[in-house]
């Protein structure tokens, strides 16, 4: 009987327990979303915050491409970037022509738009798998990108179309002038895209977005059309994007060419990937950081975008299934008595501490050496002081040979300190191993 | 008799070569049918041809009279003609579970649908329990499919290969690279999962083959030597001479 019962994995998810269970996780969401601004009230916090839940929408919508249904897109940034301009000649058009439809109403707009050019070069695209589904992706967003120079009416040239979020009818009396409650407007959207999103997963078009993944031939002999079902996915995946791209033009009441941009494809992609794509969690987390350091980072360096690459290089090397990879490996020790599991994660994190250490010096030094090559190439004629990570109380002589040393040792000495300390970091996760089998016996 | 799969003067070329010669057969329903012959005699290409995965060169292939022709192989599949694969092609990073649910999703009419909690169709899961309980792998319904033993996959393999409810069934080499026992397993399986379908079956093992076969047909260059019931192609001097006397002492 209890294999009957392990046989039926599905059943134990419907019962009461589990449902409180996932409905908590969205109460909680919800929560979240709606004290932010209390925990981060500055008008910069607000800003970020608006711009990482566009992201998190855009990068689950990608989502259902990569991860969910195993299609390479290098052109997602099209169905985002038509949908934006949908919204600004909706919100224009709505304003001249005195139509009342409120603001918070417009990503529908954004949606369909998404949608309906999903379905356009959906059909063109899905109807292949793998590298040649990637270069039509690439091909389309390249036309996309052209027509937005070319078409002037509709994308506005370099200027773009900008549409004044404050001229539509009022919703409930907000005219959403302050950022405040564009941040509302966003984190509303951006809730119900994520649980749309995630109850899609658990479809029967969901799951045989997973089998097409695995082995769409298969997927032929259990009658279902692969092609139909990428074609279903990418739509939808249209549609999603559309929502993010109608946001971002509420956000910053314009609507540009760089937004059906090979950078916007790029940074979607990067964001997805570093969160993790295996699971749902993922893209969420990669839109975080990646919105995170693209603002941060600038503060530091001007060559940060560099920095990014080599964080995405990184991820992929050494830790392919992202951040959210990350964390489920270490998901394996919660289990057992909850004082064990804490001092079981408490002496790995004492460990990954002790590499830390090192790998920051390394790290430090490497940075040093490449800033000051930097300024040395680029900016020699501003003389040879330069400010390290754009403090100033970091001021560095470039035209001594302490610095270059000074990075050179840091870099190199961390890198062998950190080669030392990796024993350490192995045994204790193997430790931990030991341990979790121990304690669930 | 009714015919389940009938094929016509069916021809198969890749460029100059010729697979499939002009092969002419006609199953009937519900019987257990065994395509036999040597290696490369075209008997997988055979059923690639049947099952939709490629277009005969010339010639047709009916179902229950209706001409399948051309058809992709998910037409086919939906028409109730099911077919498992010589090499195990299922779902790797998927659950057994999975595996097998996906399978099931089609016959019981919920298509591309996108607005359906699938964890609540009770009949789709009543359905996949079923066919695990079949296959003996209720106990393994969590672990992924890409981790499990060879003889567990090949089991996997017909498990989504009759999930569908299909009622005619084509199985490609199911017992190759089994072991003594699992093939006995095996064979006291597809008896099972056959009762009351259509089998087309391809098997090197003549034990199985003249154990489980209403009839056998002999494939050999890519024509059908013979078509008979066991005890006359045993004694079939051309078939002796082509096939049962050399493969049938290894």
């Amino acid at each position: 009987m209890s294999d009957a019962a392990k046989a039926m994995p599905m059943a134990s998810e419907t019962s009461a327990r589990a449902r409180i269970k996932r409905y908590s996780v969205w109460i909680v969401a919800a929560a979240l979303l709606l004290v932010m601004p209390y925990i981060f009230p500055s008008g910069a916090s607000i800003t970020t915050m608006c711009l990482m839940g566009i992201m998190i929408i855009f990068a689950l919508s990608y989502n259902m491409l990569l991860g969910q249904s195993g299609m390479l897109s290098f052109g997602h940034a099209v169905y985002y970037g038509l949908a934006a301009f949908a919204t600004a000649h909706m919100m224009n058009w709505a304003i001249k022509a005195g139509v009342p439809i409120p603001l918070p109403f417009m990503p529908i707009v954004g949606a369909a738009a998404g949608l309906v050019f999903g379905i356009i070069f959906g059909s063109v695209s899905t109807r292949r798998a793998g590298t040649v589904f990637a270069m039509i992706s690439l091909g389309l967003a390249e036309l996309v990108y052209s027509s937005s120079l070319i078409l002037r009416s509709f994308f506005g040239g370099e200027e773009g179309i900008s549409a004044d979020r404050t001229k539509l009818v009022r919703f409930f009396g907000y005219n959403f002038g302050p950022q405040i409650q564009v941040y509302y407007l966003i984190a509303a959207w951006c809730l119900l895209c994520i649980i749309l999103m995630y109850a899609i997963t658990r479809t029967p078009l969901g799951r045989m977005c997973n089998a097409v993944r695995e082995n769409p031939e298969r997927v032929e002999f259990v009658g279902y059309n692969p092609q139909f079902v990428r074609f279903i996915a990418f739509s939808l995946a249209g549609l999603f994007a559309g929502v993010a791209g109608s946001l971002a033009a509420i956000n910053i009441e314009l609507a540009q060419a760089s937004f059906v941009g090979a950078a916007q494809s790029g940074a979607v992609l990067l964001a997805a990937y570093i969160g993790g794509v295996a699971f749902f969690v993922g893209p969420i987390l990669g839109a975080i950081l990646v919105t995170l350091l693209s603002i941060k980072l600038s503060d530091f360096s001007e060559i940060w975008v560099l920095y990014f690459g080599i964080l995405f290089i990184t991820i992929i090397m050494f830790a392919p299934y992202g951040l959210s990879g990350l964390l489920m490996m270490h998901a394996q020790f919660w289990r057992g008595p909850l004082g064990s599991r804490i001092s079981r994660l408490g002496k790995l994190l004492g460990a990954y501490l002790i590499a830390a250490l090192p790998a920051l010096i390394m790290l430090a030094g490497a940075i040093l050496l490449i800033e000051m090559i930097h300024h040395v190439a680029q900016k020699g004629a501003e003389g040879a002081n330069m400010h390290f990570l754009r403090r100033s109380y970091l001021t560095v002589n470039t035209h001594t040979a302490w610095p270059w040393i000074g990075g050179l040792v840091a870099m190199i000495g961390g890198f062998l300190a950190f080669r030392f300390t990796w024993p350490t970091v192995a045994s204790a996760w193997h430790q931990a191993l030991l341990d979790t089998q121990r304690s669930s016996k | 008799m009714n015919s389940a799969v009938e094929l016509k003067s069916l021809e198969k070329r890749f460029g100059k070569t010729e697979i499939i010669r002009g092969v002419s057969l006609d199953v009937k329903s519900g019987e257990r049918h065994a395509v036999i012959g040597p290696n490369g005699a075209g008997k997988s290409t055979l059923f690639n041809l049947i099952s939709g995965r490629f277009m005969p060169s010339s010639g047709s292939i009916h179902l229950r009279g209706e001409n399948i022709t051309g058809l992709r192989p998910f037409e086919i599949n939906r028409r109730g003609l099911s077919r498992s694969f010589q090499v195990t092609n299922i779902f790797p990073r998927l659950s057994v579970w999975e595996n097998v649910r996906c399978a099931v999703l089609w016959s019981k009419g919920y298509k591309y649908s996108f607005w359906r909690n699938i964890d609540k169709l009770e009949d789709v899961r009543a359905r996949t329990q079923e066919i695990l309980e079949q296959i003996n792998m209720a106990n393994r319904a969590e672990v992924p499919a890409g981790v499990l033993s060879y003889a567990e996959q090949r089991a996997l393999e017909i498990g989504i290969t009759i999930a569908g409810g299909a009622d005619i069934i084509l199985l490609d080499e199911p017992t190759a690279g089994m072991s003594r026992s699992e093939t006995e397993y095996a064979v006291a399986m597809i008896r099972r999962v056959s009762e009351g379908r259509t089998l087309i079956i391809i098997e090197h093992d003549m034990g199985v083959v003249f154990d489980l076969a209403d009839r056998i047909s002999v494939l050999v260059y890519g024509q059908i030597l013979a078509t008979d019931v066991p005890a006359k192609i045993k004694s079939n001097a051309k078939v002796q001479e082509a096939y049962l006397g050399a493969a049938g002492h290894d």
